[in-house]
C-alpha cells in the first residue's frame, strides 16, 4: 500500500543487467497503409521485465501503434519487434495472450453481457475454442476479480457499470489470462481521481509482484511518480528515454509538446512534476 | 429461466411441433392411422401423405427454422450489429435473382428441382460477391465492408429481380411473389437430404466457433489481444453462415423474422454466450418454423398462407412481449 505514496521503488530499475527484455523493437518504422506515411519512424525501445514502463507522447505520436505492434496485429515495415526476446511472427495467437494481457483502448459491447463472462473470455488463451471451463480456470477468474476489488460486481450486466467499474473489470480480464506482462492502452481516460489511482495503484502492485507493466498514457506527472522507465514519443520517432528524471526535461518536452513547461520535483513524492506554463 | 430448463423445453416444443405437423393439417389424421401409415399398412394415399408429404415437410421445417436462426445468431456476433439476420448480406437477393430468373425464362415450374438449384447459384454469386468487395490487398475481412457491400450487393440483386419481374406475365410475377415469400410445400425426402447435408455439418462447425464468437462480439482488436485468430474465426463464420442460410433460402424460398427475431428471443431469455445461443437458437428457430408451417396450411386450409407471413405475424409480438420483458428487468 506504501508503494502509491511514496511512488517508485527506490532501487534503479532499467539498468542493463535484465538478461531479456519484455517488450523490445529495433529499429522498428509501421504504417497502416502500404502507401500511406510511416507512423512509427526507426523506434528502438525495451522494456525491462518486472518494471512499469509508461509511454507518452502527444496524440498522433504513434503510442497506440507501438502497441499494436508490440501486440502483432500490425506487422512493421522494417525493423523487428521482440517479446521475451522472440519476434512476433513466432508467436502463436493463443500463446501471445498467455505471455501478455492487453487492454485496448475501446471495445464494443453489442450485446448485454454479464461482468463474469466478460472476465472468464481472459481464459481463451488457456482453454482454447472447445474445451470446457475447469476449476483452475473460474479460480483464475476470482481471482482476478478480488485483485480488481471487482468480485462484488460479477452478476452485474457490463452496460450498469460505471467508467471507473468497466475499466476494472477490462483489466481484470486481462489478468484472468495469467500472463507474464500486461499492456494498457489508456486505461485511465476519463476516470475520476480516485478511480485513476486505483487503477495505477493496482498496476504498480502488478509490477512489484512481477508483471512488465506497458502503459500508454498522457498524463506526464502520474507517470512520473509510477513508473520505473519511461519512453517519450514524438512524431513517431522516440524523443527521449530513460527514468522519469531523464525523459520528462523541459528542453524535451517543450520541443515535443510545442508549450512552455516548468519541471520541478513534486513536494509529496520527490517525483518530477510537469507544470504547463502561459 | 435456466438454460437447461429453456434447451428441454424447447425441445419438447420442437418434438411436439413435429408430431402435431404429422397429425394436423387439411386433413387430421388418428394415432391409428399415422402408427398404419409409417409401418407401411393402410391405404397407400395415406401412406403417402404421411411419408412423402408431411413427414418430410416438418423435419425441413425443423432444419431450415433451425439453420436460419443459428445463422442470425452468427451474423449478429460477427458484424457486431444487432440488426443482422441471415439474408442482411444480400443473401436473399441473389436466391430470388436466381429462382425469378429461371421462371421467367419458363424454364421450370414452381415444384422443379431447378429452381432450388438456381436460387442456390444466385445466393452462391451474392455471397462470392461480398467476400471479394470486403476482402482488403492484405487478405483481411473488414465488417464494416462487409455490411456496406451486402446491403448493396442485396439492393442490385433486388433491381434485376424488379427487371424481370417488370417484363415477365402475370402468372410468373404470382408465383415468383409467392416464393419469394417462402413456402414449405415443395418439401421431399430429397430436398430434406440436400438441406440437411448442409445444415448439419455447418451447425457442428458453428458450435465449434461459438466461444471465439464471444470475442468476436467485444471487437477484432481486443478478440486478437484475447488469442482468437479473428481473420480465421470471421471467414469461416461468413462462410459457414452463409452457406446454410443459402441451402434454406433454396429449399423454400425467403422465409423472413425466423433468423432476426428467434436469436434475439434465446437471447434474452439466457444471455449473449453464444455456447448456449448457437444450440439452443438452432432447437427454438426450428420448432417455431415448425408450428408456424403448421398454422399456414391448417388455417385456411385447404389454401394455404405463405409461411413468411405467419413467422412476421407471430413473430413480432412473441418477440415484442420479450423485449418490453428486458426493458423493464434493466430499468427496474
Amino acid at each position: 500500500m506504501a508503494s502509491a505514496a511514496s511512488g517508485r521503488p527506490p532501487e534503479a530499475p532499467g539498468s542493463t543487467s535484465r538478461a531479456v527484455a519484455a517488450f523490445s523493437t529495433e529499429s522498428l518504422t509501421a504504417r497502416y497503409d502500404a502507401t500511406g506515411p510511416d507512423v512509427l519512424k526507426n523506434v528502438t525501445m525495451a522494456v525491462p521485465a518486472g518494471t512499469l514502463y509508461a509511454v507518452l507522447g502527444p496524440n498522433g505520436s504513434g503510442k497506440s501503434t507501438l502497441m499494436r505492434v508490440l501486440m502483432g496485429t500490425l506487422r512493421p515495415i522494417h525493423g523487428s519487434a521482440r517479446i521475451a526476446g522472440r519476434e512476433l511472427r513466432d508467436w502463436d495467437r493463443r500463446e501471445l495472450a498467455r505471455q501478455v494481457g492487453a487492454v485496448a483502448q475501446s471495445e464494443d459491447q453489442p450485446f448485454p453481457m454479464t461482468v463474469r463472462e466478460l472476465v472468464s473470455m481472459g481464459r481463451y488463451p488457456h482453454l482454447g475454442p472447445l474445451r470446457p471451463e475447469g476449476d483452475e480456470d473460474r479460480a483464475a477468474v476470482n481471482e482476478a476479480l478480488e485483485r480488481c476489488d471487482a468480485a462484488q460486481l460479477s452478476s452485474r450486466y457490463v452496460s450498469t457499470l460505471s467508467g471507473g467499474e468497466f475499466q476494472r473489470i477490462r483489466i481484470a480480464r486481462a489478468l484472468a489470462q495469467k500472463p507474464r506482462a500486461l499492456a494498457l492502452d489508456e486505461p485511465t481516460a476519463s476516470l475520476d481521481l480516485r478511480h485513476e489511482m486505483s487503477i495505477l495503484q493496482l498496476l504498480r502492485e502488478s509490477a512489484d509482484s512481477g508483471l512488465t507493466v506497458l502503459l500508454i498514457t498522457h498524463h506526464l506527472n502520474l507517470a512520473a511518480r509510477f513508473a520505473d522507465q519511461m519512453l517519450l514519443l514524438s512524431e513517431g520517432r522516440v524523443a527521449a528515454q530513460g527514468s522519469p528524471e531523464e525523459v520528462l526535461r523541459e528542453g524535451v518536452l517543450e520541443e515535443v509538446y510545442g508549450w512552455p513547461v516548468s519541471v520541478r520535483p513534486d513536494p509529496v513524492s520527490g517525483a518530477p512534476s510537469v507544470t504547463p506554463l502561459g | 429461466m435456466s438454460r437447461r430448463a429453456l434447451a428441454v423445453l424447447l425441445l419438447a416444443i420442437a418434438v411436439a411441433g413435429l408430431l402435431a405437423g404429422v397429425f394436423l393439417g387439411p386433413e387430421p389424421l388418428s394415432w391409428s392411422v399415422v402408427v398404419d401409415a409409417l409401418l407401411g399398412r393402410g391405404s397407400s394415399t395415406l401412406h403417402r401423405v404421411v411419408w412423402d408429404i408431411r413427414l418430410p415437410r416438418v423435419i425441413l421445417a425443423l432444419l431450415v427454422g433451425g439453420g436460419l436462426a443459428m445463422a442470425g445468431t452468427v451474423f449478429q456476433a460477427l458484424l457486431r450489429n444487432p440488426l443482422a439476420e441471415p439474408y442482411i448480406l444480400g443473401i436473399s437477393g441473389g436466391a430470388a435473382t436466381g429462382a425469378v430468373s429461371v421462371m421467367a425464362l419458363g424454364l421450370v415450374s414452381l415444384t422443379s428441382w431447378a429452381l432450388p438449384a438456381a436460387s442456390f447459384a444466385g445466393a452462391l454469386l451474392a455471397i462470392l460477391l461480398v467476400f471479394r468487395v470486403a476482402s482488403a490487398a492484405d487478405a483481411r475481412l473488414d465488417v464494416g465492408v462487409l455490411l456496406l457491400a451486402g446491403v448493396v450487393v442485396g439492393a442490385f440483386f433486388v433491381a434485376i429481380l424488379s427487371l424481370i419481374l417488370a417484363l415477365s406475365d402475370a402468372e410468373t410475377v404470382r408465383s415468383a411473389v409467392l416464393w419469394t415469400m417462402g413456402s414449405l410445400r415443395g418439401a421431399t425426402w430429397r430436398t430434406v437430404l440436400v438441406v440437411g447435408t448442409y445444415t448439419v455439418p455447418t451447425t457442428l462447425a458453428l458450435l465449434g466457433l461459438a466461444r471465439s464468437l464471444n470475442l468476436m462480439a467485444i471487437g477484432e482488436e481486443t478478440a486478437s489481444y484475447l488469442g482468437a485468430d479473428v481473420e480465421r474465426v470471421k471467414k469461416m463464420a461468413y462462410g459457414v453462415a452463409s452457406m446454410v442460410t443459402a441451402a434454406g433460402v433454396a429449399a423454400t424460398g425467403v422465409i423472413g423474422f425466423v433468423g432476426l427475431i428467434v436469436p434475439h428471443g434465446v437471447r434474452l431469455l439466457i444471455g449473449s454466450d453464444n455456447r448456449a445461443l448457437l444450440p439452443i437458437s438452432f432447437v427454438a428457430g426450428g420448432a417455431f418454423l415448425t408450428l408456424a408451417d403448421l398454422v399456414a396450411r391448417t388455417a385456411l386450409a385447404p389454401a394455404e398462407l405463405p409461411i413468411g407471413v405467419i413467422t412476421a405475424l407471430v413473430g413480432v409480438p412473441l418477440f415484442l412481449v420479450l423485449l418490453r420483458r428486458m426493458v423493464r428487468r434493466q430499468i427496474g
